[in-house]
């Protein structure tokens, strides 16, 4: 293990920043992070066994403990469970003798619950050793079986199981016309760089990863910092080192649009981001990949040679006297890293806490230097505008959104997969597109987005409107609308990275009360606390987490407060844990069973309730 | 007479320290006598509630017991009072529940120092044992707090006083406390 | 000539540099917080410090004073939720003041008594946690950590040493000490520290020294925390601060 240890750490030049690199390694080979690992690691980093302790907890993929050989996760996006991945996993568990969240006996398999894997328009999804399985189904879980205890290493696994789709079914305006290799980057150079981002300017390109910041905005921002900022750290502010990220942490569930974007279009994703680096004067480049889409890191690590080859990547790019090399890192299963400053901590070797702000990463980013870090798509359409000029594309769209947007469709539709639209789409064309019907609504922007209700499809798809990232989950009549919050709701408690109070504690509040309410504990007040807690989360959180964490329970509350109503008990308060349950040990250890030994989950009615009915007090039961 | 507003009382899972502290309002209490009256309480032997303006209630959920009686003042009681910490979130006796109730009886009664022939208790007259022990508002639906381990006397004369004069009852700073 | 901003309607002025909780302070306003320490970096972590400002929620304690702000503190409505996010506190861990020698000079009791908190308003939570009473002077009690990183800060800012950290993810953080053992004896953390004397909870105390000051006669049994707060701060005079309970004071002296 040392000399493992050793050589991955000097692979990885030592550096502190590269401490997810070195503990997926350590992850991938021993299953675990042994203790010697981290007193050694920390020993080469310079850095304390604490910090990476932090780091290991942090995210699902690191583990203190050893996990199997096989390390099997099962996505647990609602759209997973809408394809039956609650029975599937229950099938899993039993042939592979293993239980959810366990290691098996003999420590070959270990099976747990993921966050959404992005496999949505194909799934039922999982992860063995990190690499994407898509299309689970019984028959491919009993070959599964067999693989595993037969101890069949990955790369003999039949190659169907791990196959990943792009299911590109309409295209526009950026996925039908894929650029030449360079193309772009020999028309910003040719234009000139200010008048290219003059270009991205008149294009009103905003942020794809759906919060919509002005593009051009940022990089002006980036390059010429901020007029006044009170936390502008003088010693870092003449330094010309600016950085460029690609925003590939797609983990927003039902979103898979980036994953079809790097696998098939991402010369133009590398082409945007080289390009926004030559306009701010960046030198290095990261794409932060989420470690679920490990399936594509071989791949683009080559196109980024092939671009090194043609001259399009590295020293002297283009004979423009221009230097910008991209690195990818890989994410290690935390939603949280999505968000930008989140990001940016991760890609610095740390945990993915959101920072505060202001300053913001435009001018205090990446190793406190001003960064620009853009979504996936956001990139690509750059490149398109510095082919195209921002004319064409600013003639697309609406108002206040301009171009086109891909969107990840899931959900009940008979064609699932990726499409692209012109912002001001109604919602109703895009469902007549995927082949939806009898739609009870429509998840938008996913779980931090909003449900809408068939009542609203001719709502438009546009950052003044709908904004989205990408998610589109559709619903059919036969769905609960109770099971998708509970899903999001539970979702959001797992994803919280804990740093403030609000979010950590609230979205445990949320999920306890809202299980409350749907296992039909709740009475009179419950619906109302709920909401209590939901502003509590979303006006107080630290970061758009928190902020939208509620959002699941508050867009449906709006729409169908019946829905919850109806779970409530007509009794003003009922308990929110299992009574008789709580007796169960003491029962079990007094060998009792008498009627004394249980209690009745509610045997009262409210003062109020009784004196309506003028009923006198009932005898003491005991 | 009849005019008198009711007050019953009771010690759940507590020390009846909260009790105790209720009595050192001194001679105040013949003042609280001329307009309250005390249903079932420990001060005044009735074992059962009759209907009661207010029910003020020591002590947190350990057992079946506590939870019918939690039930009969909630039934019988127009306002519920949950006094001091026990009450408000477990207190002292909540500290077990960081052991599970099978490590606790086992310890108690089989397996302790100086146990011969153990065993757990099983008479049907003894109230079980709940798993946790919980403060009273995840019971039943309580609708004041009164702080303190105990609360000073001083909180009791200030709640009731407020009560009974018709005031929204409230405890100025130097009356919170939590110890 | 000097910039400033408005808080609750009052004219306060402030220094480029300074956020909204060092203007505040400095003007004598008293701004409800847990994890801001006036001599340490910011964290902004525990949300109490919200306040709103034109309009906008933000956290006092990390927000940069900009001229013309309207900045609203003392307010019913951010009141109300101060004491709910005081209650999330105390229900995610096990805060049983009557068992907890810090009671009475506790940051966290004090705050609550100072919203007049009367309960815990959500279900408890009820984590297992365990005690640490391994090093010889000092012992950390996990049940009452709120994760406010201030002895994290100190350990490193004001110690050199790196002792402690807050490790894993949403409701399952921990705080963390540095060593293989993970026991707190085997860390170079000695009573002297910073770092021993920050916690503004029961989370890390100096053993022996508990019970110096009876309970009933301890600083928030006399004093509200926004007097206490400002007193040590250097912005207005305080009546009487025993030392060993100068939580909030400038100078830490140990062993007294």
């Amino acid at each position: 293990m040392k000399q493992f240890v050793q050589d991955l750490a000097k692979t990885n030049h030592f550096q502190a920043t590269h401490l997810l690199h070195i503990l997926r390694g350590v992850q991938s080979r021993y299953h675990y992070i042994p203790e010697q690992a981290i007193e050694q690691i920390a020993d080469l980093l310079s850095i304390s066994r604490t910090h990476i302790i932090g780091v290991v907890e942090f995210y699902s993929f690191f583990h203190l403990t050893p996990r199997g050989q096989y390390e099997l996760y099962i996505s647990d996006s609602i759209t997973d469970h809408m394809l039956g991945k609650q029975s599937l996993t229950g099938y899993l568990s039993e042939k592979l003798h293993v239980g959810v969240g366990e290691v098996r006996q003999d420590g070959l398999v270990s099976l747990d619950n993921t966050s959404c894997t992005g496999m949505c328009d194909q799934g039922p999804a999982g992860l063995v050793n990190g690499y994407a399985l898509t299309r689970l189904d019984r028959p491919r879980i009993d070959r599964i079986t067999d693989l595993i205890n037969q101890q069949t290493p990955l790369d003999q696994w039949p190659r169907e199981f791990f196959k990943v789709d792009d299911n590109v079914i309409k295209p526009g305006l950026l996925l039908s016309q894929p650029i030449i290799q360079g193309s772009a980057l020999q028309a910003t150079f040719k234009r000139g760089l200010k008048e290219t981002l003059t270009e991205i300017d008149i294009s009103g390109l905003r942020g794809r990863g759906g919060a919509g910041y002005n593009t051009g905005w940022k990089c002006h921002l980036c390059y010429e910092g901020p007029e006044e900022d009170a936390f502008c750290d003088v010693a870092t502010q003449n330094l010309p080192q600016r950085y460029v990220i690609c925003n590939a942490d797609e983990g927003e569930p039902g979103t898979f649009k980036d994953r079809v974007l790097l696998n098939s279009y991402a010369h133009q994703v590398f082409e945007g981001m080289t390009l926004c680096a030559a306009i701010i004067g960046a030198e290095q480049g990261f794409l932060y990949l989420r470690g679920e889409y490990l399936h594509l890191y071989e791949k683009l690590k080559s196109i980024l040679e092939e671009r090194r080859l043609a001259g399009l990547l590295g020293k002297n790019i283009l004979n423009e006297g221009f230097n910008f090399d991209i690195e990818i890192c890989l994410g290690a299963g935390a939603y949280i890293c999505g968000e930008e400053s989140a990001l940016i901590e991760s890609l610095e070797g740390k945990m993915g806490i959101p920072r505060n702000r202001p300053p913001y990463p435009v001018t205090h980013g990446y190793l406190g230097k001003p960064t620009v870090v853009n979504n996936v798509e956001t990139f690509m359409a750059a490149a398109n505008i510095a082919i195209n000029g921002g004319d064409g594309f600013a003639s697309i769209g609406t108002e206040k959104s301009k171009g086109t947007k891909i969107l990840s469709i899931c959900g009940d539709c008979s064609r699932p997969g990726i499409y692209e639209y012109p912002f001001g789409t109604s919602i109703q064309s895009v469902l007549n597109d995927c082949g939806a019907s009898d739609v009870l609504g429509v998840q938008i922007g996913g779980p931090s987005g909003t449900f809408i209700s068939n009542e609203e499809f001719d709502r438009q798809l546009a950052y003044e409107d709908l904004a989205t990232g990408g998610s589109f989950i559709v619903f059919n009549n036969s769905r609960n609308i109770l099971d998708i919050v509970n899903n999001f709701t539970h979702f959001f408690a797992h994803e919280s990275c804990g740093f403030c109070t609000p979010c950590r504690v609230g979205t445990s509040l949320l999920k306890k009360q809202l299980d409350k309410i749907i296992e039909g504990h709740g009475s009179a007040g419950d619906v109302i606390a709920l909401e209590e807690i939901c502003q509590l989360v979303k006006n107080h959180s630290h970061c758009g987490l928190g902020q939208t964490a509620a959002n699941p329970v508050l867009t449906t509350l709006a729409r169908y407060p019946e829905l919850y109503q109806s779970r409530l008990k007509k009794i003003s308060y009922e308990p929110g844990f299992n009574l008789d349950g709580a007796l169960e040990t003491a029962r079990r250890l007094a060998k009792r069973s008498d009627a004394g030994a249980h209690l009745a989950q509610v045997d009262y009615m409210d003062v109020e309730g009784r004196a309506a009915q003028g009923a006198v007090a009932e005898e003491e039961d005991s | 007479m009849a005019n008198k507003i009711r007050v019953a009382t009771t010690s759940l899972a507590g020390c009846f320290g909260c009790h105790m502290s209720f009595l050192d309002m001194d001679e105040r209490i013949l003042e609280l006598a001329e307009v309250v009256e005390f249903d079932r309480s420990p001060l005044t032997d009735i074992e059962h509630c009759t209907r009661c303006d207010i029910g003020l209630i020591e002590g947190g959920v350990c057992n079946s017991e506590n939870v019918h009686v939690l039930r009969e003042f909630r039934k019988n009681c127009k306002i519920l009072v949950a006094v001091g910490a026990c009450a408000i979130n477990g207190g002292l006796p909540a500290m077990r529940n960081f052991i599970s109730l099978e490590e606790c009886l086992s310890e108690s009664y089989l397996d302790g120092i100086g146990i011969e022939n153990g065993q757990i208790p099983n008479d049907p007259e003894l109230p079980l044992l709940l798993d946790k022990v919980r403060p009273i508002h995840e019971v039943v639906k309580i609708d004041y707090f009164l702080p303190g381990c105990p609360p000073s006397a001083d909180v009791f004369w200030k709640f009731l006083t407020d009560l009974i004069d018709g005031r929204e009852p409230s405890l100025p700073y130097e009356l919170v406390h939590y110890d | 000539m000097s910039k400033t901003i408005t808080i609750d309607g009052s004219t306060i002025p402030f220094e480029d540099g300074q956020t909204i909780m060092e203007a505040a302070t400095a003007a004598s306003v008293y701004i409800p917080h847990l994890c801001h320490h006036p001599e340490y970096t910011p964290h902004g972590s525990c949300k109490l410090c919200t306040v709103k400002v034109n309009g906008r929620i933000c956290s006092a304690c990390t927000f940069p004073a900009i001229e013309g702000q309207d900045v609203l503190n003392n307010t019913k409505e951010l009141t109300d939720d101060r004491q709910r996010i005081t209650q999330m506190l105390f229900v995610e861990g096990n805060h049983l003041c009557p068992g907890c020698e810090k009671t009475g000079s506790c940051q966290l009791q004090a705050v609550a008594y100072h919203l007049n908190m009367l309960d815990n308003h959500f279900p408890l939570f009820y984590p297992k946690r365990e005690v640490d009473a391994s090093h010889p002077d000092v012992m950390i009690d996990h049940n009452r950590c709120i994760f406010c990183t201030l002895c994290v800060r100190a350990s490193q800012e004001k110690d050199s040493k790196d002792v402690f950290a807050i490790s894993g993810r949403g409701i399952n953080k921990h705080l963390i000490v540095n060593a293989q053992s993970g026991l707190l004896k085997d860390t170079d953390l000695e009573a002297t520290d910073h770092a021993a004397h920050i916690c503004p909870t029961g989370a890390i105390l100096i053993k022996r020294t508990g019970y110096q000051v009876p309970i009933g006669e301890r600083i928030y049994d006399h004093e509200q925390i926004d007097q206490v707060s400002l007193a040590a701060s250097g912005s207005r005079p305080i009546a009487a601060l025993p030392p060993s309970l100068a939580v909030e004071t400038e100078h830490h002296q140990h062993g007294e």
